[in-house]
């Protein structure tokens, strides 16, 4: 009898080879840090976080801030408001203010490696490119983030209360989300734009934000009314705990995974919406800056300037291909069923271990 | 079920008239359509803002208007949808039914070839997962997902639409171009494939070298001036579609089914020169239909020969591969079509336009000549909504079918000695088709909306468009004509998508809980 029991605990550690290494990894860890082990290990989201943190950086601290009455001089020496004179030697024939970036060496017939005066080139006024594409990411980031929190806070609020009571607070709530994903938040902007005129970028990422909680509201509902369901919330509220508690303690850490993932996706969606916006003339509107306006300012000097069209466009994608890889990454490490690839040499290496074991 | 759903529709109605009504009053204190006229200095002014008002009926509040634009909207039910006058004194009604025919042909075609892509690439890297193809297609949607569409539009106009116009002066490939795009390809189809080292090299050796044979031959004979097919290459390209239809549908292992899908491929080859003839002397939509509907006739005759049992499947693959070869005769006679449209003075040998939606200067009259001009003016920005909606398509079936996969059901499938075709295509495929369908359908509505940006960019007059003209001219009707109308589609589409859902997946009952 106990050999034939050997023989059964043998054969399953065998098939689950796969399973012995993943419980060999996780022992002793808790949630937060095999979470944390797994999006370290995805090496996408890793690189993405690194160029995402290093763009903030560096887009922020290029042109001058004003925060308060305090001026932080920037790095760059021009700023959006100079208007230097427009350059045209070392440019083609017929074109002025092209881009003094160049990587080709001298010795290739390049002009050396070196930004020069202005590595992106000018615009139509001579003002410095650099410096309007720096200040359009600061603008595009800061409304990604605005409408992040915003939209998040909101989702994660309206999505918990409907699925935590049910009932008819959760048929008001849900319909009142059906109400606002109808109206097109163009409207509201420009019914604003009209009756105060232009606020500001700040004020545009703040009304989207009222707009963008919808998608998030309706997974949050259905995960706390999934949770909510679950033995360990009875267990708790068996010990007497109060709502309050059974929410904050109970059910929002086990829906955390979901609410980051899709806040980091609202965070990508919200990046091109901006840029969609201002592209439209519903946005950021000039004198300000923002991506979209750029592109949408040039694209039909695409033929003779090109510059004035890549620049604005590869920061949009290098900072929306980030937090979507981030995304992937955090959605990879909350997802308790996702596997990674097992490579051969951890294959081999849990044989030895299973057989030393037997 | 039948109370479940009046129960709906009662919500979703109340929801509607909320939306609309608060939509209709912020719209209205948005701006003064008569703002313009009021500082206008015409002589006339006067007189026209009086017309405007009462046109318009600007007298009445904004809180009672609605009512009264209410009122025409509920004369649909009698069959009188009125939807009141735009700022020009037109109708509402027929500026929307111009537009909508635009819209669909614009998003329809993006959206089933983004559909149809998303979903062959997404099973794909789920089989292959973890493979390189994999992570370069994972690569690619989320490239996909960050681009913006007037980015990726101005590219297309420049790099697909200008310079292939130029290249088509002097249609020679250069050689770094035939080398590129060979190892390119073969690259692809080696991933796809896959396979131990040996077999990957070979894969890719085998479809590089056709490659640039095919991209020489192309060149040589300048192909892109004078393209065609001919009833030969149409015949091969027949047989490869009847042996991959049924390799798909039922397994080459079925000869009914196999035999039925060749007998097809042979009766095209036959009815080559016929279909010329028929294509030349009696062109126009009732040929096509015609000709779909005769293809169905003769799947079903051809099935029905060769099938003694079982014999829905023989004739859906028959079916299926007459289609498909339809279409390839189709593309034939477009491609017979090419050079003498590109030679008429309207187009004048640069035939992808960059923007607009038909070329007014063609003559009208040829049946080929207009709908080729229709296609060749879709093709920017169809393959500009492709390639940023295909994306979601992709992610959205590689996930599910990898979760599918991991179900106990195929696991049976599986034990049971099923082959790995059987298993994927009807245990797998199917059920990882169920919420696909769903996403399908609410895509769709929304799609009515128009793809404001890409109406914008390319110059297409669709709902986007009116919807964008609306909000800039204060134009209140028309505005609220294209909001009610993608707004009841979209939840609409929502109810549909949720009674679909439970039809499709019997675990899922709609109305119980």
């Amino acid at each position: 009898m106990a050999r034939k029991n050997k023989k059964a605990v043998e054969t399953t550690t065998q098939d689950g080879g796969e399973n012995a290494i993943f419980n060999k990894e996780t022992e002793g860890l808790s949630q937060g840090q095999i979470v944390l082990r797994r999006f370290v290990r995805h090496r996408g989201a890793m690189t993405s976080l690194f160029v995402i943190i290093g763009l903030i950086l560096f887009v922020f601290s290029a042109l001058d801030q004003k925060i308060g009455p305090i001026k932080v001089p920037g790095w760059w020496h021009y700023n959006t408001e100079d208007l230097p004179e427009l350059r045209s030697d070392g440019c083609k024939e017929g074109l002025v203010g092209c881009p003094t970036f160049s990587l080709r060496p001298k010795f290739l017939g390049g002009a050396g490696f070196g930004l020069g005066e202005h590595p992106f080139g000018q615009d139509d006024i001579g003002r410095d490119y650099f410096a309007l594409v720096m200040r359009g990411a600061q603008r595009s980031i800061m409304v990604m983030f605005v409408i992040g929190i915003i939209g998040g806070t909101l989702g994660t609020i309206i999505g918990a209360i409907s699925g935590f009571y049910r009932g008819w607070i959760d048929a008001v709530l849900m319909r009142f989300t059906d109400f606002i994903i109808t109206i097109p938040a163009i409207i509201i902007g420009s019914v604003v734009g009209y009756h105060f005129g232009n606020l500001g970028v700040g004020f545009l990422a703040f009304y989207l934000g009222l707009f963008a909680w919808t998608g998030l509201s309706r997974l949050v509902r259905g995960e706390f009314l999934t949770l909510r369901e679950r033995e360990f919330v009875d267990a708790a509220r068996v010990a007497g705990a109060s709502n309050r508690r059974i929410i904050f303690k109970h059910i929002l850490p086990n829906a955390v995974g979901v609410i980051i993932v899709s806040v980091t996706l609202l965070m990508s969606g919200a990046i091109l919406l901006e840029t969609a916006l201002s592209y439209l003339g519903f946005g950021v509107v000039a004198p300000d800056v923002s991506l979209g306006l750029l592109i949408s300012q040039y694209q039909d000097s695409f033929t003779t300037r090109p510059w004035l069209f890549w620049y604005p466009g590869l920061f949009i994608i290098t900072i929306a291909l980030s937090i979507n890889f981030i995304g992937d990454g955090l959605r990879d490490a909350f997802d308790p069923r996702q596997r990674r690839r097992i490579t051969k040499k951890e294959r081999e290496s849990a044989k030895v271990v299973t057989k030393a074991g037997a | 079920m039948l109370a479940y759903i009046f129960r709906r529709l009662g919500i979703l109605s109340v929801i509607l008239f909320g939306s609309s009504f608060i939509l209709y009053n912020l719209a209205a204190i948005s701006g003064d359509p008569l703002e313009a006229l009021r500082t206008s200095s015409e002589p006339n002014a006067k007189q026209q803002i009086l017309a405007l008002t009462r046109s318009l009926q600007l007298d009445v509040p904004p809180p009672l208007r609605y009512f009264l634009w209410l009122k025409g909207i509920l004369a649909g039910f009698t069959g009188h949808i009125d939807f009141g006058k735009t700022r020009d004194a037109q109708l509402v009604s027929s500026a929307i039914a111009t537009a909508i025919p635009t819209t669909i042909r614009l998003v329809f075609l993006a959206t089933i070839t983004a559909i149809v892509l998303g979903i062959t690439i997404g099973i794909v890297t789920a089989l292959r997962q973890y493979s390189r193809f994999d992570y370069a297609m994972t690569f690619v949607s989320f490239l996909m997902f960050s681009l913006p569409i007037f980015w990726v539009a101005v590219l297309l106009k420049e790099f697909l639409a200008i310079q292939f116009n130029n290249f088509l002066a002097n249609p020679q490939i250069p050689i770094k171009w035939t080398i590129g795009l060979s190892i390119a390809t073969g690259i692809i189809w080696a991933a796809v494939i896959s396979g131990d080292r040996k077999r990957v090299w070979q894969i890719f050796g085998v479809v590089a070298v056709a490659n640039a044979a095919l991209l020489t031959l192309l060149s040589v004979t300048s192909w892109f001036i004078k393209p065609g097919l001919g009833p030969i290459v149409v015949f091969g390209m027949s047989i490869g579609i009847a042996y991959g239809v049924t390799q798909l549908s039922t397994g080459l292992q079925n000869k009914a089914a196999l035999r039925s899908a060749q007998t097809m491929a042979v009766i095209a080859l036959v009815l080559y020169y016929p279909n010329q003839w028929l294509f030349d002397h009696h062109a126009g939509w009732l040929l096509i239909l015609v000709q779909l509907v005769a293809t169905i006739g003769i799947a079903f005759a051809v099935g029905l020969k060769f099938a003694k049992i079982d014999r829905a499947p023989t004739i859906r693959t028959a079916a299926i591969t007459g289609f498909l070869i339809g279409i390839i005769t189709l593309l034939d006679k477009f491609m017979q079509t090419w050079n003498p449209y590109m030679s008429t003075d309207a187009v004048n040998f640069r035939p992808i336009p960059t923007t607009g939606q038909v070329n007014s200067l063609l003559e009208p009259g040829n049946f080929w000549f207009t709908t080729l001009d229709i296609l060749v003016h879709m093709i920017l920005p169809t393959i500009a909504l492709t390639l940023i909606s295909f994306a979601g398509y992709i992610r959205y079936s590689r996930g599910t079918l990898l979760e599918v996969l991991n179900q106990d059901y195929i696991r049976t499938a599986r034990a049971k000695g099923l082959n790995e075709r059987t298993v994927i295509m009807r245990h797998a495929f199917r059920n990882t088709m169920i919420p696909l369908t769903t996403i399908m359908v609410v895509d769709f509505a929304g799609l009515i909306g128009g793809a404001i940006i890409t109406e914008r960019v390319f110059g297409w007059i669709g709902m986007g468009t009116l919807f964008n003209k609306a909000i800039n001219s204060f134009d209140l009707n028309l505005l609220m004509a294209v909001f009610f109308i993608t707004a009841s589609l979209s939840v609409l589409a929502n109810l549909v998508a949720d009674l679909l859902y439970s039809a499709l997946d019997p675990r899922i009952r709609a109305g119980k809980g």
